[in-house]
């Protein structure tokens, strides 16, 4: 998949990040580059610390030592909310959509950066605030399109089977328009078709809109399929960073997730 | 078949996220307005309007206030009689202050103040939530409560117990009847119904109910936690202030701390439970159950137990309230709205049962 | 204030001081009950306050009823009405478990703290209407006047009542968190307090414990009903104690039982204090919120309380 695509400069930068709560251990000097309108899969055995390490990247975890450059610039402190602003929009293992809300909504939700009325406008509905909706609603409407969701547009999310949730999740996050998507195991407890289908909106997204891609992924066709480089962690450490081939070959992989006999 | 949406296109985007979407609607709550503002006043008992339908549409702005920052946000207050008697003391202060204040004005300023010290009071909400900021607001209620009562500025040094407020006017003519206190309660009720409902489905709106359902994930997605949480507190508190000072001026006739009670905040709490969480018709909904219910209550006590005293119907009340707050948690937590919108859909069938 | 020696001034706040801490004891024993049934079924019971005040009100007819049939009141009789009205409190908060509780066994746990407000005011008023709102003389034989030996060797008014108080607590305290961590019912609790789908699933009878601990809890609004009672006079007001417990249990922790009790002392002593030395500058009547702005001071630092169990939320 990596042949003849044009990468960037390094727009994200884990640079030796450990992560610990109380006595668990949760990362242990994890370095991490990420090229602008790449592909990234971060793979490894469960409770390897890959979500952690995405949610240093967001934010929600703040690590105990080292430091993650956005765009070379170190992060000073990490809010959530600051650095979705900087153009980082993320989805979640278990589905963290807003579950008193409809798709429309929910989606609408992920617009918020961009909103520049203040209140009092929004409380009169009227003139610059009425404009700005309408053109956010065109776009988000765009992305429902994109996804194909147009028919549960109006249904509250808590209703929607799992699948589908975790398109409206993925919808969310582009709404923001991001410079960096972050995908927490996108693909989970979907069947082959919905995976297919989720593995075309991901590299149409990649494709069209340049968006840097970092995902988790446990489907190691998928991995070797869609991803540019693979990082494999295993128990908080780096063990394998490189193109799918070069990885699956790397032999301490190939003994974290098979075992190496005795 | 009456109540159908057959034939009816939205062909914009703007007619789409209209606040009726569906006509008969429109035309219900339209019509029900103009009966309300024109028909009422005009045959409705003096009695009705001052004890019955006053108070209800009064109760109405707290429960909206209360329905944004708990309803939309999911922040637990029970500070709303705190903020309550803010707007009520605000009131007092500028209109004996500058008497010429005309009663929107006054109402405005007296929100306005609420609004602060309810963000004041909302700061601890960046880190605290739930039953532990219940608290705090409680804390927050007996701290305005006492500032109120132990600095006698805010009473203008009066010697006497009681503070009549001075006469509210507006362009000139003050508003004394009680038709003319309902008309006005009404107008404004009906601009907050529509602010509220714009806000609900606004920008801020989605933030709110982001935060509500899962905060973490909100700010994940670039919802700034606290400035949302503020002006939720902020926009409540600004319910309330007007309440409150609505309340004194127009339906207590005196001004003192003691008026607004902790079991007012609970009161308010309840009818935004028993009204539905997160809705405009629930705020009505329940503000009006509130207040029908102890006239119901001691009605039928009249009737099964005359010359009961009032300790006695008041202590039904509270048995009352009690078993039905418990009820409705059990049979729709969702509130008298929720059933309103259960009923709405079997009507949207009718004749049909599915 | 009159010039004073640096002894009387020690000795003054000690007096304060000790005051508090016992005042502090007395909010503990109610915090307890709030403690008891957080920890096993997670729900925060708004209604305790009610409950303490109907115990005491169930235990104080009870008394006057024996009282009056009998020449002379002993300690059989006290005893007597404190298992009966032990008994009562026991099936009301059965009746409670069954009819209110039960049915909300899902709801996420806003619903049924909102609950517990209803049941608050259900009690309260089912109280005021059986009984009125006359206060009743509690009168438990132990004199709740300044201990006369302590006055006159170091000018302290300290109660004997309050010192008996701050044992009986301290004893609820011990024997509780022995029961909690000892025996198989307490873990049983604990058990069903930190998840009651896994504790089902392990073959906990949720039921029953659901039944024990509100008997429990009821005892303990009992006893504390009883002493405030006599400390008061029983009257609703004593439902408003649930309101000073809350300050005590953020300060403490909602589910920790010696978090009630510091909880409950650094209340007391604090507030004592605060009135002592701060309402000659602010104005009186400081305890209505004093504790409450502590609290939240203490929840901006520390939001899970001193002992409480520290959230953490997973994404």
């Amino acid at each position: 998949m990596s042949e003849g695509r044009k990468f960037g400069e390094v727009i994200l930068s884990a640079r030796e990040i450990s992560l610990s709560f109380g006595a668990v251990q949760a990362l242990t000097d994890v370095s991490v580059d990420v090229r602008e309108h790449e592909i990234l899969a971060i793979i490894g055995p469960n409770g390897a610390g890959k979500t952690s390490l995405l949610n240093c990247i967001n934010g929600v975890y703040h690590p105990q030592q080292g430091a993650i450059l956005f765009e070379g610039v170190p992060r000073l402190n990490a809010d959530p909310a600051k650095i979705a602003r900087q153009g980082i929009a993320r989805t979640f293992q278990n589905v963290a959509l807003f579950k008193g809300m409809s798709t429309l909504d929910n989606i609408m939700t992920g617009r918020n950066t961009k909103i520049r009325s203040n209140i009092f406008w929004q409380a009169l509905y009227l003139g610059s605030y009425l404009k700005e909706e309408l053109e956010h609603r065109r776009a988000v409407e765009e992305i429902i399109d994109f996804l194909e969701i147009q028919a549960i547009r109006k249904t509250p999310v808590g209703r929607l089977p799992y699948g589908m949730q975790k398109r409206v999740e993925l919808g969310r996050a582009l709404a923001a328009q991001p410079r960096i998507l972050v995908l927490d195991e996108p693909m989970a407890g979907m069947n082959v078709e919905e995976k297919e289908d989720m593995s075309r909106f991901i590299l149409d997204v990649n494709d069209e809109f340049g968006t840097t891609i970092v995902l988790i992924e446990h489907d190691m066709g998928v991995v070797m399929d869609i991803s540019d480089r693979v990082v494999v962690l295993d128990y908080g450490r780096k063990i394998g960073d490189g193109s799918p081939d070069e990885v699956r070959a790397e032999p301490a992989v190939i003994e974290a997730y098979l075992g190496v006999s005795a | 078949m009456i109540y159908r949406e057959a034939g009816q296109f939205k062909a914009s985007y703007h007619a789409d996220q209209a606040i009726f979407t569906i006509r008969q609607d429109l035309w219900f709550i339209g019509g029900l307005s103009l009966l309300a503002l024109l028909a009422v006043p005009l045959l409705a008992s003096e009695y009705l309007l001052q004890s019955v339908l006053l108070p209800f549409l009064l109760y109405t702005i707290a429960a909206m206030g209360l329905n944004i920052l708990l309803g939309y946000c999911g922040q637990l207050s029970l500070g709303t009689a705190g903020f309550m008697a803010v707007g009520a003391f605000t009131a007092y202060k500028f209109a004996t202050a500058f008497p010429i204040l005309p009663a929107p004005i006054l109402f405005i300023l007296a929100g306005l103040v609420a609004a602060a010290v309810g963000v004041l009071f909302g700061l601890p909400s960046l880190r605290i939530k739930g039953f532990y900021l219940a608290v705090t607001t409680l804390g927050a209620h007996f701290l305005i409560e006492w500032v109120l009562t132990h600095f006698g500025w805010f009473k203008n040094y009066s010697a006497s117990g009681v503070i009549t407020p001075p006469p509210i006017t507006l362009l000139g003519f003050p508003i004394d009847s009680p038709a003319a206190k309902y008309v006005f309660t009404l107008v404004v009720v009906i601009i907050l119904a529509l602010l509220m409902k714009n806000l609900a489905r606004s920008a801020i709106g989605r933030a709110w109910c982001a935060v509500r359902d899962m905060d973490v994930a909100a700010e994940v997605i670039g919802i700034r936690l606290l400035r949302t949480k503020l002006i939720a507190f902020a926009v409540s508190s600004f319910y309330c202030g007007v309440a409150g000072a609505m309340y004194v001026n127009f339906y207590l006739g005196t001004v003192e701390p003691q008026a607004f009670t902790i079991n007012l905040a609970f009161l308010v709490l309840f009818m935004v439970i028993i009204g539905g969480l997160g809705s405009v018709l629930g705020s009505f909904l329940g503000a009006g159950f509130i207040v029908v219910l102890p006239i119901l209550i001691s009605n039928i006590l009249s009737i099964v137990v005359p010359d009961a005293p009032g300790a006695v119907v008041s202590n039904v009340e509270l048995i009352v309230f009690g078993c039905l707050i418990i009820f409705f948690l059990i049979v729709e937590p969702a509130g008298l709205a929720r059933l309103w919108a259960i009923a709405k859909e079997k009507l949207r069938m009718w004749p049909f049962p599915y | 204030m009159p010039e004073m020696s640096f002894a009387t001034e020690l000795l003054l706040f000690l007096e304060v001081l000790i005051n508090g801490l016992l005042s502090g004891i007395m909010y503990s024993l109610v915090a307890l009950g709030f403690v008891l049934i957080f920890k096993a079924s997670g729900i925060f019971n708004f209604a305790q306050g009610a409950f303490v005040l109907f115990a005491a009100l169930t235990f104080v007819s009870f008394l006057e009823a024996a009282i009056m049939g009998a020449e002379n009141s002993g300690l059989l009789y006290f005893v007597a009405c404190f298992m009966l009205t032990l008994v009562v409190m026991a099936a009301y908060g059965v009746a409670v478990e069954r009819i209110v509780l039960r049915p909300l066994v899902n709801q996420p746990l806003i619903i049924l703290f909102m609950a517990t407000i209803g049941l608050n005011f259900f009690t309260e008023g089912f109280a005021q209407l059986i009984w009125g709102t006359e206060v009743h003389r509690l009168d438990l034989g132990i004199p709740d006047e300044p201990m006369g030996w302590l006055l006159d060797k170091t000018n302290m008014y300290i109660t004997a009542f309050d010192v008996v108080a701050a044992a009986v607590a301290a004893g609820l305290v011990l024997a509780l968190s022995l029961f909690f961590s000892k025996t198989r019912t307490g873990r049983a609790l604990r058990a069903v307090s930190d998840d009651h789908q896994a504790a089902m699933s392990v073959g906990i009878p949720l039921q029953h414990i659901w039944a024990i601990t509100w008997g429990v809890a009821g005892a303990i609004g009992l006893i504390a009903g009883i002493l405030w009672g006599a400390k008061l006079g029983v009257h609703f007001s004593l439902a408003l104690l649930a309101l000073k417990a809350l300050p005590v249990l953020i300060i403490g922790g909602f589910d920790s039982i010696a978090g009630a009790i510091v909880g409950g002392l650094i209340i007391g002593a604090s507030e004592k204090l605060a009135e002592f030395y701060l309402s000659g500058i602010i104005g009186g009547a400081l305890e209505n919120w004093f504790p409450y702005i502590l609290a939240t001071l203490f929840l901006l630092i520390r939001p899970q309380g001193l002992f409480g169990e520290k959230i953490i939320e997973r994404v």
